[in-house]
């Protein structure tokens, strides 16, 4: 019921944005150019999503960042348990953590562009960078947030360190690091796409709103790409949420007290 | 045989919990613990769990002095719903320790399940700790502590947040298990008439930093009956007593002063006598 109510909401809204944008274009108060009519960038969205070229910069940019995203989750989860299990090490990493984690991915490019040769390694490298700290303070903070009670009662039947970290720590921080992991997968797109439209080079989705623009371009095109983009945010944010709710329904379940 | 001696423990702020308890345990004695709030219970409970590291004195176990968790022991937490996991089913968390058992997962879940019949929860097996309430949590975790069969058994007010009808019910079950496997338990209560009901002898907490005011043995027979025993004049005079004891805070039976009678012994509650400072 509240689920249908919502996402009946959601739609209402789409298609009221449509509308004013197609208002506004219909009544000529915008330029053309700017802003063309929404059925106009709608359509060119239907074209990219059979063209070819525009498919091979998708799945371009989605190589970079799956690759890039994978690599900070190897890193990070298992730094972010060390770090958050071993009080020391935490204490003493937390500076170094601070410090690096305000860098933006893009103040980075300069020096991928140097260190790396292959565009997709300078991709992947920016998007490593930019997803490794949600993933790594969330799992630190989630390990170190442990409730203490629930690991005693583990150690008290006689389990050593190993064992509580692996049957109560981890599967009571997981729930936390994944999402970790989503907020990494989002950042992770919009940096890959910001650096391809900064750095150019290769392909990606960047690239190509940066070429549709070339030479006075096609608005048009360049919106429906962008439609594109947000909508490959949306699907990566809303598989990942459901991922979440079907693996760890006990979090979800007892935090919105549903059964 | 447990060995308490001198035992204190002061937590890293400063506090210090308990100061200079000495106990002495035979195997296969069920003693009840009473105190104050917040006196140090639990405290002397997670000292002999081997779970904190006291800061002076000795906890010995069979010879063994206590420096980790021993063999064979299980801990009826205070916060039950803390010390249960929410991503595992109700019959997965009796299960889980009995890995310890080096049993076959059949054989745990078996366990389990007969462990969780024996509280009344058969029927929530496959149910998860936040779909129950308090009470069903709290006989999840006395269920969990009984399938382990431990040789030492903590259990920290294990029956705090059941009805009464149910808690008789678990008092005898405590009883029964103890006398079928003769395991030595530890049991803190805030009722006094429980303390006395279940125990061999009902040790008496001082307010905070707390140590032992009395030790009175339970002159009951071992077969208790909830209705019977309870009517015995030796289960009045012990429980007046230690009522007295526990009320006069310190120095042992001060009948002056005791408070004014209450006429219904279950409000002869610790906590109601002895508010936390
Ligand atoms: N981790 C801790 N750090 C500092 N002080 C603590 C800690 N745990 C308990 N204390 C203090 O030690 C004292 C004894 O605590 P404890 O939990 O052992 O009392 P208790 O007798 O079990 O109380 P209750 O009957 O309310 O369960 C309390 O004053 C408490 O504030
Ligand atoms: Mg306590």
């Amino acid at each position: 019921m509240i689920k249908a109510r919502r996402f009946a909401l959601g739609a209402a809204g789409a298609v009221g944005a449509i509308l004013v944008v197609e208002a506004v274009n219909r009544l000529g108060l915008v330029d053309e150019d700017a802003l063309p009519a929404a059925t106009t960038i709608l359509g060119e969205a239907g074209r990219l999503a059979v063209d070819g070229d525009f498919l091979v910069d998708v799945g371009d940019t989605l190589r970079a960042w799956a690759g890039g995203l994978l690599l900070a989750v190897a890193v990070a989860v298992p730094l972010g348990v060390l770090l958050g299990s071993v009080p020391f090490l935490g204490t003493a990493s937390r500076f170094l953590v601070e410090m690096c984690r305000p860098i933006p991915s893009v103040a980075l490019i300069p020096l991928v562009l140097i260190v790396f040769s292959s565009v997709t390694q300078q991709k992947m490298a920016l998007i490593f960078y930019a997803a490794l700290w949600p993933i790594l303070i969330n799992t630190l903070y989630a390990l170190r947030d442990v409730d203490p009670v629930a690991k005693e009662s583990l150690r008290a039947f006689g389990f050593g360190e190993g064992s509580v970290l692996w049957r109560v720590s981890l599967p009571s921080a997981a729930p936390f690091i994944a999402t970790g992991v989503r907020i990494a997968a989002s950042v992770g797109l919009i940096v890959v796409i910001s650096a391809e439209l900064l750095a150019g080079g290769g392909e990606g989705v960047g690239i190509f709103l940066m070429e549709s623009q070339a030479g006075g371009g096609d608005t048009a095109v360049m919106l429906a790409g962008a439609c594109w983009a947000g909508a490959l945010g949306l699907a990566v944010n809303a598989g990942l949420v459901g991922l979440e709710r079907i693996a760890f329904r006990w979090n979800t379940a007892r935090v919105e007290g549903v059964s | 045989m447990l060995e308490i001696a001198a035992l204190s423990h002061t937590y890293p702020d400063g506090h210090v919990a308990i100061r200079g308890i000495d106990l002495t345990v035979p195997d296969g004695q069920l003693v009840s613990i009473v105190g104050p709030s917040g006196c140090g219970k639990s405290t002397l409970l997670r000292c002999i769990a081997g779970l904190i590291r006291p800061t002076g004195g000795k906890v010995v176990l069979n010879g063994q002095p206590v420096t980790g968790v021993p063999e064979g022991l299980a801990v009826v937490f205070q916060d039950y719903s803390r010390s249960l996991f929410p991503w595992l089913t109700v019959r997965d968390n009796v299960a889980l320790p009995l890995r310890r058992r080096g049993k076959s997962k059949a054989e745990r879940r078996e366990a389990a399940m007969a462990a969780l019949e024996s509280v009344g929860l058969a029927g929530a097996a496959r149910k998860y700790p936040w779909q129950l309430s308090g009470g069903m949590q709290q006989r999840v975790s006395i269920a969990r502590a009984l399938a382990y069969q431990p040789s030492l058994l903590l259990m920290d007010e294990p029956f705090g947040s059941v009805d009464a009808q149910t808690r008789e019910d678990l008092e005898d079950l405590v009883l029964q298990v103890h006398r079928a496997e003769k395991m030595t338990i530890l049991l803190v209560t805030h009722d006094i008439d429980e303390s006395v009901y279940v125990g061999d002898r009902v040790v008496v907490l001082g307010p905070s930093p707390t140590g032992v005011v009395a030790d009175v043995p339970v002159p009951l027979p071992s077969e208790r009956d909830q209705i019977e025993t309870r009517a015995l004049p030796e289960f009045i005079g012990t429980r007046a007593k230690v009522g007295r004891l526990v009320r006069g805070g310190h120095g042992g039976a001060d009948v002056t002063n005791a408070g004014p009678a209450t006429p219904d012994p279950r409000a002869a509650d610790v906590r109601a006598a002895c508010s936390d400072g």
